[in-house]
């Protein structure tokens, strides 16, 4: 194992990073570009640290680190990865350069703009890597700061009522997660001092009604945060109005934040409660599944059509998690990376052509293929993605969740499944109103191409979403002990097969 | 042992008090003497010379645990820690008051005499072992409490706050009195912890481990109206009516004293009283206490989402906050106290520096005060708004600030004691309170100013007050531990029993 703490460097080195720019005149607003991106580049290969040291056979934490914080409480600053938490961490770091090239074009209020994106992104990956419940909710709560203006500073038209709703939904949800931690922390009461660390507080003995009421406490932060019908109405307006960077990050990664909870808090320390209301939870999801698309296919807005396929496609990935095997758990834990890969592609090539025609209206297009063709082709790829095409990224994490169901729910699978048929309705067609047909208004006829900027930032995308689709294996493999750890915590350690069989294939 | 020792006034537990109302004395007649010629400068400096010596010798004192003037005074880590946290927030309030009265021309020696003397009633108020020294202690602070409200000479809604704050204070302090009285008619003392023999020296606490039964009726009727007497004070609900008044009419320096120094005056005083020496007769107080806590929050949070005037929202969001702080009393146990103590601290610190922007936002006789005032303060004056966010943050209870630990502290102890379903009420209002504290920042933000940005001349004073508070705020977020350690240590002269074999949300 290597000596440097990779995890606790990636951690704060954009918060380092805002700092700085602190520093920097109000100006230079190049600089501060550089600057960002120059930061979260560097976080992203430290973050590679973290990859590399990675050890494959371990489910436990690894790379911990672990220092006390407030010791009157029993918090301490503990962190952590582990194969639900690596790629979520990767996705995070991968990412948050491309959203610094997309906002060049952010002209107004420059240097506060890039001062929130990077302390966003400690705030995130602080989520992912806390093994201290305090802690954990720190970066939780931090994390809703800076959105709240990035999407009202910076975001478009109704933009102070969607930061507003998306501000007052989450805190809403996440007090109920605080009490629950609360509880949580008093629940022991044995000679141990009260603790928030979460590796202690893993299997403490609880009655199932109070399992109950502290999972759903947990619950109510995180359904709304991935977000599950009916708590997903801020979502649309969040997504919408947001500037594309926060859209991104939004979409890829804070509703990742939802998904991992749940498996890391809701099903790790109420395993019986989970199980318990499995049923309920899958039933949502697959609600959700098809509300969202249903939604999808009837919207005008480009923008928004990719906001509820999220909902559709963040039900797949609950399926997932709650159907109790380990190749559902394996395979929602890599639909998440896949969705956050697909997902904040599609916002970042919307907006591409919204930079182009400052309108997100589907009806403002049509045969865009012809004047941006290498736009449109990137568009195409990342689409058959989303849809779940095999050969690229999103059939791999879609099929195993689907597979999982069928074994364990039988024919619940038939509607789920049904919301891959309509993924490719909404997706195929509104790709067909933009990019297809004649050209209906004029200001399509001479749109510019790709820039170098552009190239730059969809190549690294392209090149995963194509990777993960033909050589899903050291994905998984990552994966799979660590979830294989969550499934048997769920199913109270009954008989849960090795694998999934997919990371021994060739 | 202890042994008999002559009876000696000793006056290390009353100094601060003592050395404050000299300071102010004396600037009274220095003033007069020097007259009208000269800068005033010497006023505001030697008031804070008053308040660093008070609060010097205050933290000096730390660690001691005794009663003085035949058990009038308690001399303890608790009152130390009130005192000194007291004299910083006077301080603080003498420093924006100074550039706030030179703006508006308003400027006099009475101003820090007053302030010195609410001070001085305030520190009382903490150490306080008797009803009758604690009433003194209230009406002191009060009637220069009443008087300050009133500075603003020329303002009508000034003189108007005042009067229906002497009003309904007045109201609130008979029933004070009328609850000592019962006090004295049940127990025969008006001392709360007496000697070591309950016969020739009683007092409250060893009557109730001593006799519990007998004259407790009596004593419950005496609680209630000591729990109304106090309400007013704290602005807790029913008793908050004169609160958006007050708040809105004082000038912003005021107001954020008294949402600070009042509160935790009045807490301090509260604590002592009920979690410590009416500790034992808590099945009867708890009742009341949760239905006033309940209320408070639910009234506090709902109201100020209607205001559009900032300080009458700060003073509802001050309403919510004596919500929140009344879990920890109702948890009455080490975690509760401590956590208050936390809590009040900080919360004091942050709504004092959220009156300085206001106070300097506010503009030449707070003719801006108006939450449409705010519209684009970013972009105006992006340091005052990032402060004031800072602040609204704090007070909303969002990580990394003073408030969210000290909202963890105060709810923790109420989970510990079982009260998880108040807790339960105190999140939701939390998250209620938090749309007002956003839509302040929306103003400032998300809405572009109307015309030429106003300038806003900040003193160096107020200035200094905003960055204070604002590290303070942020630095207590980061780092709770060594606040939190010295409040855990700052015990009562009488602690109460541990509470144990409840498990949390039982109840």
């Amino acid at each position: 194992m290597n000596d440097l703490p990779f995890l606790d460097i990636t951690l704060f080195l954009p918060l380092a990073g805002a700092l700085v720019m602190v520093l920097v005149p109000k100006g230079l607003e190049a600089v501060l570009r550089l600057v960002a991106l120059l930061v979260t580049t560097a976080t992203f290969v430290v973050s590679l640290g973290v990859l590399i040291t990675f050890d494959t056979g371990t489910r436990g934490f690894q790379q911990s680190t672990e220092l006390s914080w407030i010791p009157e409480w029993g918090i301490g600053y503990i962190t952590g990865v582990d194969g639900v938490s690596l790629w979520m961490i990767m996705l995070t770091t991968f990412l948050m350069p491309l959203c610094i090239l997309t906002s060049w074009t952010i002209r107004t209020q420059v240097k506060p703009y890039f001062i929130l994106l990077l302390t966003l992104e400690t705030g995130m990956l602080g989520v992912f890597s806390s093994l201290d419940l305090f802690l954990f909710y720190v970066f939780w709560e931090a994390v809703l700061v800076p959105m709240y203006f990035l999407i009202g500073m910076w975001g478009h038209g109704r933009r102070i009522y969607a930061a507003m709703k998306f501000f007052l939904f989450t805190l809403a949800g996440s007090l109920f997660m605080l009490l629950s931690i609360l509880y949580l922390y008093f629940a022991p009461q044995g000679a141990a001092a009260p603790t928030f660390d979460y590796r202690s507080l893993v299997g403490t003995p609880l009655s199932l009604e109070v399992q109950i009421l502290l999972f759903l406490g947990f619950f109510a932060s995180f359904a709304v945060k991935v977000p599950l019908v009916p708590l997903h109405t801020w979502l649309p307006d969040a997504h919408t109005e947001a500037p594309t960077a926060g859209s991104v990050m939004l979409a890829a990664v804070l509703l990742k934040m939802g998904a991992y909870g749940l498996i890391r808090f809701g099903i790790a320390l109420f395993p019986d409660a989970a199980r318990l209301l499995a049923p309920v939870i899958i039933t949502l999801a697959i609600v959700g599944i098809l509300y969202g698309a249903l939604i999808a296919i009837v919207q005008r807005d480009v923008k928004r059509l990719v906001a509820y396929s999220s909902v559709a496609h963040l039900g797949f990935v609950v399926l997932g998690l709650f159907v109790g095997t380990i190749q559902g758990m394996s395979g929602g834990i890599l639909q998440m990376l896949n969705h956050g890969l697909s997902t904040g592609a599609l916002f970042l090539l919307v907006g591409s052509l919204y930079d182009r025609r400052h309108t997100r209206e589907i009806a403002e297009f049509g045969g865009l293929a012809r004047s941006v063709p290498v736009l449109a082709g990137i568009f195409l790829i990342v689409v058959l993605s989303s849809l779940g095409l095999p050969g690229l990224n999103g059939f791999v994490g879609e099929f195993l969740v689907l597979l999982a169901t069928y074994q364990s729910y039988g024919w619940w699978v038939i509607p789920a499944t049904f919301g891959i048929v309509l993924a490719a309705i909404y997706l195929l067609w509104a790709y067909q109103r933009v990019f297809h047909g004649p050209v209906t208004v004029e200001a399509n006829r001479h749109l510019e191409d790709f820039h170098v900027r552009e190239y730059v930032m969809f190549a690294p995308l392209v090149a995963l979403i194509i990777a993960i689709g033909v050589y899903p294996k050291p994905f998984l493999e990552r994966i799979e002990p660590s979830a294989q750890k969550v499934v048997r915590q769920l199913n109270n350690a009954s008989v849960v097969p090795e694998t999934s069989g997919l990371a021994e294939a060739p | 042992m202890p042994e008999f020792t002559q009876p000696q006034v000793q006056l290390s537990g009353v100094a601060p008090e003592i050395i404050l109302l000299a300071t102010a004395l004396v600037l009274l007649i220095v003033d007069t003497l020097i007259g009208e010629r000269h800068s005033r400068w010497f006023l505001a400096a030697m008031a804070t010379a008053g308040l660093v010596a008070a609060g010097g010798f205050a933290a000096s004192t730390w660690g001691d645990n005794e009663l003085q003037l035949s058990g009038a005074i308690a001399l303890d880590g608790f009152a130390s820690f009130v005192k000194v946290s007291l004299a910083v927030f006077g301080l603080l309030t003498v420093w924006v008051g100074r550039d706030y009265l030179r703006r508006d021309s308003l400027e006099d020696s009475e101003f820090y005499a007053l302030v010195l003397f609410a001070v001085t009633g305030m520190m009382l108020m903490a150490a306080a072992a008797d009803l009758i020294v604690m009433f003194l202690a209230l009406e002191t602070f009060s009637i220069a409490l009443y008087v300050l409200v009133a500075f603003k000479s020329g303002s009508l809604t000034s003189q108007e706050s005042a009067m229906k704050y002497f009003l309904l204070g007045a109201f609130s302090s008979a029933f004070f009195l009328l609850g000592i009285a019962l006090t004295y008619g049940a127990v025969g003392t008006t001392a709360l912890y007496g000697g070591s023999d309950p016969v020739t020296e009683p007092g409250i606490a060893s009557f109730l481990s001593t006799s519990p039964a007998a004259g407790a009726g009596l004593l419950v009727l005496a609680t209630g109206f000591l729990i109304i007497g106090l309400g007013f004070k704290i602005a807790a609900v029913p008793f908050h009516m004169w609160t958006p008044d007050a708040y809105q009419g004082a000038p912003s320096p005021v107001t954020g004293f008294m949402a600070a120094g009042t509160k935790f005056a009045a807490f301090a005083a509260i604590l002592r009283l009920f979690d410590a020496t009416l500790f034992s007769l808590r099945a009867e107080w708890r009742p009341l206490a949760i239905a006033m806590a309940v209320a408070t929050m639910i009234l506090g949070s709902v109201l100020a989402v209607v205001q559009d005037d900032v300080k009458r929202l700060l003073a509802y969001s001050s309403i919510a906050h004596a919500g929140f702080i009344l879990t920890a009393v109702i948890a009455a146990n080490d975690r509760g106290v401590s956590g208050a103590l936390f809590y009040l601290s900080t919360y004091g610190l942050a709504v004092l520096g959220a009156f300085a922007v206001v106070s300097v936002v506010s503009g030449k006789d707070e003719a801006r005060v108006r939450l449409v005032g705010y519209k684009g303060l970013f972009y105006d004056h992006p340091a005052l708004a990032v402060a004031l966010t800072l602040f609204l943050l704090s007070l909303a209870g969002v990580p990394v600030t003073a408030g969210f630990f000290g909202k963890l502290v105060v709810f923790g102890a109420a989970v510990q004691a079982s009260y998880s379903w108040v807790v339960a009420i105190g999140v939701i209002t939390s998250a209620i309170a938090a749309f007002f504290y956003l839509k302040i920042m929306v103003r400032m933000y998300l809405e572009e100013s109307e015309g030429e940005p106003v300038p806003l001349p900040v003193g160096r004073l107020a200035a200094g007050v905003i960055a204070i508070t604002a590290v303070a705020t942020i630095g207590f977020g980061v780092v709770p531990g060594p606040l939190l350690r010295v409040a855990e240590d700052a015990t009562m002269f009488f602690q109460p029993a541990p509470e144990t074999g409840q498990a949390p949300l039982g109840g």
